[in-house]
């Protein structure tokens, strides 16, 4: 309908107050600030601040219990050149994560697949499944450590007792003692712990391809490998890259599993940034030092997070 | 060579019998349509054609070789799928040669394949785009373009057009027509629209509860139904159905559909239903043999006049629904001839089209 008043019309430009520019400059509504202030205030304080003062002592020489100094670069330059411990711990972060998240990939989908076909127990084992994931790790990993242990180590008492380990004469291994063996029982376990989520989330992404594509490639003449490469690996794409993405995340993060099963060792073969800067920053009471090493981690994780980011995005968005 | 022969085809889904022993011969290049209700068998007969179903008994032969055993990728046959099934993270030409590529078909002439089938199509421009950004109307082509490229020796169509628009549907019918003009191959068709099945097909096979009702052309399927069933499914709007009794009179029989309301059946036909004589029977006839009063055109021909009781003008016709006996039946006719509603008008019954049914079997006698 068309009448004859005009709205916000030019007739009469009012004068510039200083509101009205605010206004232009941030937008129509200035009442609209003060409903987002409590959550910049939260994040504020619980993010930027410990932030900011996480990357200041990085740059000091805090120590518990002695006046803290600014000293610029001198932590970074001391933990790149001169500490063995810090290169050992970065190799051991890489590793650790790369390795876990590609095998709780693979294991994750090859078992999801196998979920898939169950019919009988179906919902029994998609449940029991989800053990690791649901107990507290400190716990589970407490019993691996049981299990792992030189002196009440379980597989070595099997290698010892049970037919045919007993006679072929393998072990006993010291697991946790040994480098090489500690870090592949730290990355077992966290595959252990961290594969249900992987199966879980495959397996929801699986049900969501319909059956007819299945049927449209079979018709096509793909056989049962075509159809996993070119049909279900594709659609999983999506789901793939995400849980890939807050694993690699949460894995190169990792502190729980290294903590209660080697504290780092033996000889600090096996720390991770977390474990390490801990043990730096408070167990040896150096914060400066344990600011500075778990900082490290931070551009890791932006590179991996854009990295991975740029992979979900790139079209894989489908319509089922 | 590729016929189909169905032979005492069964399938069971646990106590649920979808098919229940079916027969049928398909020629060579013909274009056959399953047509019936919902759930009455169609899609499970398809699908094990195409062997996505196993076959819980019977034979199933394709170009003479029983295939009962033969997966579908070796049975050189092509489906389009009611929804399509396109594969979303394909692009249309990656989804078209998806099954070419796959049996290491040279790239050349997958290629000249992709191109010819999206010429005839008509979605030359659209090869790059993903199955997200096409139209319901477009990803229908690209399915049958899918199929198209393939060059099987059977097609099957299971209702390749239920998820299109009315006016869409309509356009569809007739490119799919003259696809099947031009690609000559063997077609089942799956639809539960008579229409559809009457306008494509070369034969219609009325399927019901998983049985076959009738098969044949679709003027056999429309003037001479077998059964009650086949009547009622076949034509619209549908037979108008009325119980009566077929009554002995002098010069022969009538169908008495009232105390004060009898029809005499035409001469040719009082031989066929004299064994019927004095039974409850249901006699059965078309809209369109029921019109406006007109001059005779032979003697079978009835004058009957009743009160309109409802109009639906539909352009060229006008459909009249008013009471004969107890039953209201819908008559057609011109829409300069018909009378208000609630007024009396005359209408002509072509007693010569009518069918009769025994209630007792179903069938058309
Ligand atoms: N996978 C199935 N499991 C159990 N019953 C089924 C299955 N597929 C179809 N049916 C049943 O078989 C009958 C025929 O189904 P269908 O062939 O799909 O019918 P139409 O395609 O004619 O609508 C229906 O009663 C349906 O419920
Ligand atoms: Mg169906």
């Amino acid at each position: 309908m068309v009448t004859g008043t005009e709205v916000g019309g030019a007739a009469s430009s009012p004068p510039l107050t200083l509101k009205s520019r605010l206004r232009r400059s941030i937008g129509p509504d200035l009442d609209g600030y003060y409903f987002i202030l409590p959550t910049v205030i939260i994040v504020f304080c619980l993010i930027l601040y410990p932030f900011c003062l996480a990357v200041y002592y990085s740059m000091s020489n805090a120590f518990i219990g002695e006046e803290t100094h600014f000293i610029g670069l001198e932590n970074f330059h001391y933990i790149i050149f001169e500490d063995d411990i810090f290169m050992m711990t970065v190799r051991n972060t890489l590793l650790f994560a790369v390795i876990s998240v590609v095998f709780k990939t693979v294991l994750g989908l090859l078992c999801a697949l196998l979920l898939l076909r169950i019919i009988k127990l179906r919902r029994f084992l998609r449940g029991a499944m989800l053990l690791p994931f649901v107990a507290p790790t400190a716990l589970t990993t407490l019993g691996w450590w049981l299990i792992l242990d030189p002196t009440y180590s379980h597989i070595n008492w099997i290698f010892e007792h049970v037919w045919p380990f007993s006679v072929l004469d393998v072990g006993p291994y010291n697991f946790l003692g040994e480098p090489t063996l500690a870090l592949g029982a730290v990355i077992f376990v966290n595959v252990w712990r961290g594969l249900p989520f992987f199966i879980i989330t495959i397996l929801a992404g699986l049900v969501s391809i319909p059956d007819h594509l299945y049927e449209a490639a079979e018709i096509d003449g793909a056989s049962i490998m075509d159809k996993f490469w070119k049909i279900t690996l594709p659609l999983l794409r999506p789901v793939l890259a995400v849980i890939i993405l807050f694993s690699t995340i949460f894995t190169l993060g990792e502190f729980n599993i290294i903590y209660v099963l080697t504290r780092g060792g033996p000889m600090n073969e096996t720390h991770l940034f977390a474990t390490y800067s801990f043990t730096a920053g408070v167990l040896n009471h150096e914060i400066g030092l344990g600011a500075a090493i778990a900082l490290f981690l931070f551009p890791i994780l932006v590179v991996t997070v854009i990295l991975l980011l740029r992979l979900v995005r790139r079209d894989s968005q489908y319509e089922l | 060579m590729a016929s189909i022969k169905l032979t005492n085809l069964w399938k069971h889904y646990g106590d649920v019998q979808a098919v229940r022993g079916i027969n049928l011969d398909i020629g060579h290049n013909e274009f056959v349509a399953l047509v019936g209700p919902s759930g009455c068998g169609k899609t499970t007969t398809l699908r094990m054609i195409a062997g996505l179903e196993d076959i819980t008994g019977g034979e199933i032969e394709i170009g003479e070789n029983v295939v009962n055993e033969v997966p579908p990728k070796d049975r050189d046959i092509a489906m389009v799928f009611q929804n399509y099934a396109l594969y979303p993270h394909m692009s249309v030409y990656q989804n078209m040669s998806f099954g070419l590529k796959i049996r290491k078909t040279p790239k050349e002439e997958i290629d000249k394949r992709v191109q010819m089938a999206a010429e005839i199509l008509n979605i030359s421009e659209l090869l790059e785009r993903r199955p997200a950004q096409l139209s319901g109307g477009q990803r229908q082509r690209v399915a049958m373009g899918r199929a198209i490229v393939r060059d099987p020796v059977v097609f099957l169509f299971d209702e390749p057009l239920s998820n299109l628009d009315a006016k869409l549907r309509v356009q569809m019918r007739t490119e799919i027509k003259k696809i099947h003009q031009r690609v000559q191959t063997t077609v089942v068709y799956v639809t539960h629209d008579q229409v559809e099945a009457m306008t494509l097909a070369d034969r219609i096979v009325v399927m019901n509860e998983g049985v076959i009702e009738q098969v044949g052309t679709p003027n056999e399927m429309y003037s001479s139904p077998k059964t009650h069933f086949v009547a009622s499914f076949i034509g619209s709007p549908s037979m108008n159905f009325m119980n009566c009794q077929l009554a002995k009179t002098a010069g022969g029989l009538a169908v008495r559909l009232s105390d004060d309301l009898s029809l005499p059946v035409p001469e040719d036909r009082t031989a066929r239903y004299a064994p019927y004589a004095d039974k409850e029977m249901t006699f059965g006839i078309r809209p369109e043999h029921v019109t406006e009063k007109r001059p005779h055109a032979n003697g079978a021909q009835q004058d009957i006049d009743a009160n309109v009781n409802v109009l639906e003008p539909m352009g060229v016709d006008t459909m009249v629904f008013f009471n004969l006996g107890p039953t209201e039946i819908c008559a057609r006719a011109e829409p300069t001839s018909v009378s208000e509603v609630g007024e009396t008008m005359g209408f002509t019954v072509s007693m010569d089209k009518m069918h009769l049914i025994d209630p007792s079997t179903g069938a058309v006698v």
